[in-house]
């Protein structure tokens, strides 16, 4: 395998932790589990060890798990205890993905937009004019009027503006109105989020560390 | 065939009879032949304003209704000879009159005028919707306050929504030295906020009342500044030109004004 291996295999006190990697394809994974069991055939031979594998994000059925068993199980000495993957937030309505509408233009005021899903607008909200959404806002224009996002309440929604002057902002059920509570005036994008069920603002290259979202970049 | 221009503004008092009276004033000034029209049925305004009250007739829903022609209803003004008003009822209300009516009203007024410049009146309903129905183009005046703006922005957003060209913007009763203090809304702001053309910019001038009162339009007084404003506006409309070129022209005027009064 070129570049960084698949599975990473860790010592802890109760046996050890097989890190697999959760990008990759399932088949390419096994394979590369089954050179890394032949490659260090020796090592694996003595007392009984106890392993425990982690997905990371990846969800098996039965059905890949039982290979991943069989795979080991040719080591006599490696004892499975658990195959378990992250607990992603995402994770109930992953079937269901929020979709992003895309709308061009200005949202003036006694004028509402609603979506289900994520927004993204091009342009302007003007004071008295109303976004709302079940998702994410993202504005690429000033947000001078009101922008309410999660609407159906997902507290983990955000709302995004490029010049960000709002009248008010809602995320799930948590209402704010700047300049009473917060007060922006910087010259970067930002955005706003719900900590700990109250409103809060940050620079927007802040929200790679608050999502933390599996994120992968080719190049070097 | 003639151009239809409605002015408008949401909220009432920003000055929309006043900058139809001098709107129309100063393209007949030009040579234009205008036809200016009083929407607002029950409140009519325009026929004081230009002092031509006592000559009217018949009014917009004589016409409506059919008791008289188009023709026999146009008041000629008494300064020009190619200046017509079509004055509004005053008994009625806007409910008497529909969109369609009014839109048939300037179709046939067209053919006969360069200009036909359509008074609003305020709000967003009935009368709002009959003003609009007839217009080619819509002119949004606003005032440098929140709240002028404010309804600005919803008046443009309906505009929007009928298939009119985009409407063009006059801030008006602009008070240089509140502007310089920073106490008024600045003109770059509202244009932002606003997003539309700005067709020009008129200053707040005493004048404009006297004028007013004694039925007069102002753009008839070239001594005040607000006249020359007006008039400016009416040169933009008849030649088109680029509106943010306008607004440094226009500042550039400004800073002139007040060198002048300065020195003086």
């Amino acid at each position: 395998m070129a570049g960084k291996s698949l599975i990473t295999i860790k010592g802890v006190k109760e046996g050890l932790v097989f890190l697999l990697d959760d990008q990759c394809a399932f088949d390419q994974l096994l394979e590369d589990l089954n050179a890394k069991l032949d490659k260090h055939e020796q090592q694996f031979t003595g007392p009984i060890v106890h392993v425990f594998l982690r997905l990371g994000s990846r969800r098996l059925g039965e059905e890949d798990k039982e290979k991943l068993r069989s795979a080991l199980k040719r080591q006599g000495n490696l004892l499975v205890q658990s195959i378990d993957s992250d607990p992603l937030p995402a994770d109930p309505d992953d079937a269901a993905k929020p979709v992003l509408h895309t709308m061009t233009g200005i949202v003036r005021s006694g004028q509402t937009v609603e979506r289900e899903g994520h927004l993204l607008l091009l342009g302007d909200v003007n004071p008295g004019g109303t976004l709302r959404c079940t998702g994410d806002i993202y504005v690429l224009g000033a947000l001078r009027g009101t922008a309410h996002a999660g609407s159906d309440g997902d507290g983990s929604a955000i709302i995004a503006a490029s010049l960000m002057k709002p009248t008010q902002l809602r995320i799930a059920d948590v209402i704010s109105r700047p300049p009473d509570e917060w007060l922006s005036s910087e010259p970067w994008m930002e955005y706003a989020f719900l900590r700990e069920g109250a409103m809060a603002i940050d620079k927007l290259s802040s929200l790679g560390r608050h999502r933390k979202e599996v994120m992968q970049f080719k190049g070097v | 065939m003639g151009e239809a221009i409605v002015v408008t503004s949401g909220k009432g008092g920003v000055g929309k009879t006043t900058t139809s009276a001098n709107l129309g004033t100063a393209l007949a000034l030009m040579g234009k032949k205008v036809c200016m029209v009083d929407t607002d049925i029950g409140l009519r305004n325009l026929d004081v304003v230009m002092g031509l009250e006592n000559r009217i007739i018949y009014d917009l829903i004589d016409v409506a209704e059919g008791r008289c022609r188009v023709n026999q209803a146009l008041v000629k003004d008494k300064r020009f000879d190619e200046l017509y008003m079509l004055p509004a009822a005053q008994t009625k209300d806007k409910n008497d009159i529909s969109p369609e009516q009014v839109r048939q009203i300037i179709e046939s007024l067209k053919p006969d005028f360069d200009y036909i410049i359509i008074d609003c009146p305020a709000g967003i309903e009935q009368g709002f919707r009959n003003a609009v129905a007839g217009a080619d183009q819509a002119i949004v005046v606003t005032t440098p306050e929140n709240a002028a703006v404010r309804d600005a922005d919803r008046v443009i957003g309906l505009l929007e929504k009928s298939k009119m060209a985009s409407p063009k913007l006059i801030i008006n009763r602009i008070r240089p030295n509140l502007l310089k203090s920073g106490d008024m809304l600045e003109i770059d702001d509202i244009c932002q906020v606003l997003a539309i053309d700005l067709l020009g910019i008129v200053p707040d001038d005493e004048l404009v009342i006297k004028a007013a009162n004694s039925g007069e339009p102002t753009v008839m007084n070239p001594s005040s500044r607000a006249a020359i404003a007006y008039r400016n506006i009416a040169r933009r409309i008849l030649g088109e030109t680029v509106p943010l070129l306008q607004l440094d022209e226009k500042a550039g005027m400004f800073r002139r004004v007040k060198k002048f009064l300065g020195m003086s």
